[in-house]
């Protein structure tokens, strides 16, 4: 079973690799390329995180998409008044927990349907933001300021990758290792669990299960609200109505796609954000769909070596690319770019059908109680 | 006698229900105090209150002299009181290590905790391997858990809910051996049963509650179980019928029935082979998670099975699915009573349609029959006596044992050719599980075959006209149930699964 174990990251790996290849072939700086997609990832690595924290604790919040909005339009208006981008972060982290906590109110002492209450939430968010934001388009927030260490920030590829971000990145990176530390390994991160796991049994031993759960949906509200300052103060950056453009949605997907482990979390980010930029990249060279599907085989391909023992189905899906791999480089028929720009999303049904199929690699670490209500008596 | 714990008044009501009314008695250090009651008259609201779960509306506590007023488990435990639930209070996805540190005020470091767990389990007892999984463990395990969180912390007080109606024989006998060393060393036990027997073995003072009062005290061991019952319920138990000799026709044929199962934490079925006569009830005892459920879908259709595994007198019924089977006769009633016998927030009438819909046609042309059905399910109530303000009731607004009773009626009245049902009587009060095994049997006797599965062997020494054990999936011999004691039947329960060797050095 080690092998099964290790093919889904062998498979990333082996995709973004063969992206990265590609870009390079097609004129493009890797390293440029994987500094923007560090970028890309953070405000998903974000939203996804504090979702994570609020599903083990039981709950389920659709409306990551409404907190990232209100945390980019309250990051972004308190930036450009105060001129400070530390503040703007602090607004945008403190708007995306209070419209979270609204939430918490509605499902936790109204006790209101979750699903439904979610899927509120983001219409109200992206309404809201758009009010706020009214008359904040098309001004240029302060610039927040990269890292920068004499010595390690000037080596080559390294300096770049490593040592020159803006402070948020290794805040986030901060952060999943709090995240980790926290519910594998502290008290209060055992009890967050147990609510997630158990309510009932929580609250019979005497837990606070709705305090508990306030507490971690407002902290999911917070960190959603953070993704959402950094989309709209360091990734874009500017403010446009709907600029979230379904960030929210893909951060819940991170977090079936991370099965409710900070670092697999993480991972998902990363390879979501990696999937934004290079669509993007990848539109200005000369992909076409021949070229795709010779990918999709290649993948396949790397699948079935690992995984099954047959070597005339092997050999077969080898051959398959190979021939398509020719085919394409013989014919080069260009593809619209709106259909790369449908990539991340179709990733991202495609990594939830996927992971779901494999029903109990996500179903074991899923919180048992998820999207239950919590009614008390007795 | 100095009282450890003493109760003065102690009420407690909510909407609608006087759960105490003025409730008083006593707890000495080292005494097993049982706590009896039909479903309903306010065991559980007492013991929550002295848990710190619900605070009383009025009357005092009083531990050691001093006023008792915990505001919260947390502050209960502080004080020693501990308690061990019906439903335990465990997360299966957790560590046992994880679950005990949860149950605890200041929990020592991993290290310190599992050691610490395993000091404690191997002296009392109770064997746990602090690393593994909840939901590996089998339902004695987790019993384990439980107690041994509570014991880590130096209780003076134990409350046990129910804590022996899934165990078997043998874990129940090491139980009762924790529980009176726990008694020698001065710890007061409250314990709440429905198993009389037990009570009357184990305790050494009873207090007697119906319908919220304390109605009676008295020593277990001086009266008999008949006697404790009919204090509990103030009037006369129900008899089962008088068995006939069972020579019927085969009504349902299962031949080397194997089925893989799905589900992680299930049991494939292995090559289950048994012949249901007619005029006949077949026990079926095991060990809760040895493939009762699952041989309950088989049979019920939810899941389906190869051809000529499963036989309804000359129909091969595997490939039909439950409704089709209803439709033959062959009718099943889960163990889980809200959720898989019956849908929580539908009426009692709707939930009457479900099952009954095909058998007792209320249902026309898709359409539904509502006053055919609403009669159902009014026949339902009054032949089961079911206490239910009436048949538009939602059925989780129903006590255990009174949807139990519905439930089980419900598939009765429908005149069964084979009744298969699990754990009937599960958590059901001594006069309601009275009149649903005296049903059971009644409708053996009036031509049907019975299977009934369930834990308490008791109850299938008392309907059963032959005995099996499902154990691990695989189903022993039918045996004539005069042919064999509880010892052995408890053996063949927990003897292969080598627990109970463990358990007993």
């Amino acid at each position: 079973m080690k092998t099964a174990a290790l093919t889904q990251p062998i498979l990333i790996v082996t995709a973004l690799v063969t992206l990265a290849l590609f870009a390079l072939f097609s004129g493009l700086d890797p390293v440029l390329l994987a500094v923007s997609i560090i970028i890309a990832a953070q405000p998903l690595l974000l939203a996804a995180l504090g979702e994570m924290v609020v599903e083990k604790s039981g709950v389920l919040n659709l409306g990551v998409e409404g907190m990232m909005i209100i945390g980019a339009i309250c990051g972004f208006a308190a930036a450009v008044e105060t001129g400070s981008p530390a503040l703007g972060f602090l607004a945008g982290a403190t708007g995306g927990a209070a419209l979270a906590l609204i939430f918490g109110l509605l499902t936790q002492y109204l006790l209101s349907n979750q699903v439904a209450t979610g899927l509120a939430l983001t219409l109200f968010g992206l309404g809201l933001a758009a009010l706020i934001g009214q008359s904040y388009a098309g001004i240029k927030p302060p610039p927040f300021p990269k890292l920068d260490l004499p010595g390690l920030s000037d080596i080559p590829v390294i300096g770049p990758l490593f040592f020159s971000h803006d402070a948020m990145v290794y805040i986030a990176l901060a952060l999943v290792i709090g995240v980790w530390l926290f519910l594998g390994r502290s008290r209060p991160g055992l009890i967050l669990r147990a609510v997630g796991e158990n309510h009932d049994a929580a609250h019979s031993l005497g837990y606070n299960v709705i305090l508990i759960r306030l507490a971690a949906i407002a902290f999911g509200g917070a960190l959603a609200g953070l993704g959402g300052a950094y989309l709209s103060l360091v990734r874009v950056p500017q403010w446009n109505e709907g600029m979230t453009a379904g960030a929210g949605w893909i951060a819940l997907a991170i977090v079936v796609f991370g099965a409710w482990r900070p670092w697999r979390v993480m991972l998902g980010a990363y390879l979501f954000g990696g999937v934004t930029i290079l669509q993007l990249n990848l539109q200005a060279a000369n992909l076409t769909p021949l070229w795709l599907l010779a990918f999709g085989f290649f993948l396949f391909a790397i699948w079935r070596t690992l995984t099954s023992r047959r070597p005339l189905e092997l050999l077969g899906l080898w051959l398959a690319t190979v021939l398509t791999a020719a085919i394409a480089a013989k014919y080069p028929i260009s593809i619209q770019s709106q259909y790369l720009s449908m990539t991340p999303y179709l990733v991202t049904i495609i990594v939830l059908v996927v992971m779901s199929a494999d029903r109990l690699a996500a179903n074991l670490n899923a919180p048992a109680s998820l999207g239950r209500v919590f009614h008390k008596t007795g | 006698m100095t009282a450890l714990l003493s109760i003065r008044e102690l009420t407690k009501s909510y909407p609608g229900v006087l759960a105490n009314d003025a409730v008083s008695f006593g707890l000495a250090p080292g005494e097993i105090h049982a706590l009896l009651g039909e479903n309903g008259a306010g065991k559980s609201t007492l013991v929550k209150m002295i848990y710190g779960l619900v605070r009383p509306d009025s009357g005092r506590m009083m531990l050691d002299g001093e006023a008792f007023t915990p505001a919260n488990p947390q502050a209960a435990r502080a004080a020693g009181v501990a308690m061990v639930f019906q439903h335990f209070s465990l997360f299966e996805a957790m560590s046992v290590a994880e679950n005990i540190a949860l149950g605890m005020a200041n929990a020592p470091g991993r290290r310190d905790l599992s050691e610490r767990i395993r000091t404690i389990s191997t002296a009392y007892g109770l064997p746990l391997d602090p690393e593994r999984m909840v939901g590996t463990l089998s339902v004695g395990e987790r019993q384990r858990v439980e107690i041994v969180r509570c014991l880590l912390q130096n209780p003076r007080i134990l409350i046990m809910d129910e804590p022996t109606s899934v165990l078997t024989p043998q874990e129940v006998e090491i139980l009762f051996g924790t529980l009176r060393r726990l008694s020698e060393e001065g710890v007061a036990i409250l314990y709440i049963s429905h198993k009389l027997e037990e009570i009357r073995s184990l305790c050494s003072a009873a207090t007697i509650l119906r319908g919220g009062r304390v109605v009676d005290t008295c020593t277990p061991s001086q009266k008999s179980a008949r006697e404790l019952a009919e204090m509990m319920i103030g009037s006369a138990l129900a008899q089962p019928p008088e068995r006939p000799e069972t020579t019927g026709e085969p009504m349902l044929t299962l031949t080397g029935l194997n089925m893989a199962t799905e589900d992680h934490f299930g049991i494939s079925l292995k090559d289950i082979t048994l012949t249901v006569l007619a005029g006949e009830v077949i026990g079926i005892a095991g060990v809760a998670g040895n493939g009762q459920d699952e041989l309950l879908l088989a049979l019920s259709g939810e899941t389906k099975s190869a051809p000529g595994q499963i036989m309804l007198g000359e129909t091969d019924i595997g490939a039909l699915g439950p409704n089709q089977r209803r439709n033959l006769g062959l009718l099943a009633a889960p163990e889980e009573r809200l959720g898989h016998a019956a849908a929580p927030d539908m009426s009692l009438t709707e939930n009457a349609l479900l099952s009954g819909a095909t058998r007792e046609r209320l249902a026309w042309q898709g359409f539904i029959k509502p006053v055919t059905t609403a009669n159902f399910a009014r026949a339902i109530i009054a032949r089961f006596d079911v206490r239910t303000p009436g048949p538009e009731t939602a059925a989780k607004a129903l006590s255990g044992g009174n949807l139990q009773k519905f439930l089980m009626g419900r598939e009765i009245l429908q005149r069964p050719r084979v009744l298969v049902v699990n754990q009937p009587t599960w958590g059901v009060d001594a006069h309601a599980a009275a009149t649903i095994r005296a049903a059971l049997v009644q409708l053996a006797a009036d031509g049907a075959g019975v299977i009934v599965i369930s834990q308490d062997l008791d109850e299938l020494m008392e309907v059963s006209n032959r005995f099996a054990v499902l154990n691990m999936g695989a189903l022993s011999d039918p045996q004539p149930v005069g042919e064999v004691s509880v010892e052995k039947i408890g053996l063949m329960m927990g003897g292969v699964h080598g627990e109970v060797a463990d358990a007993h050095p």
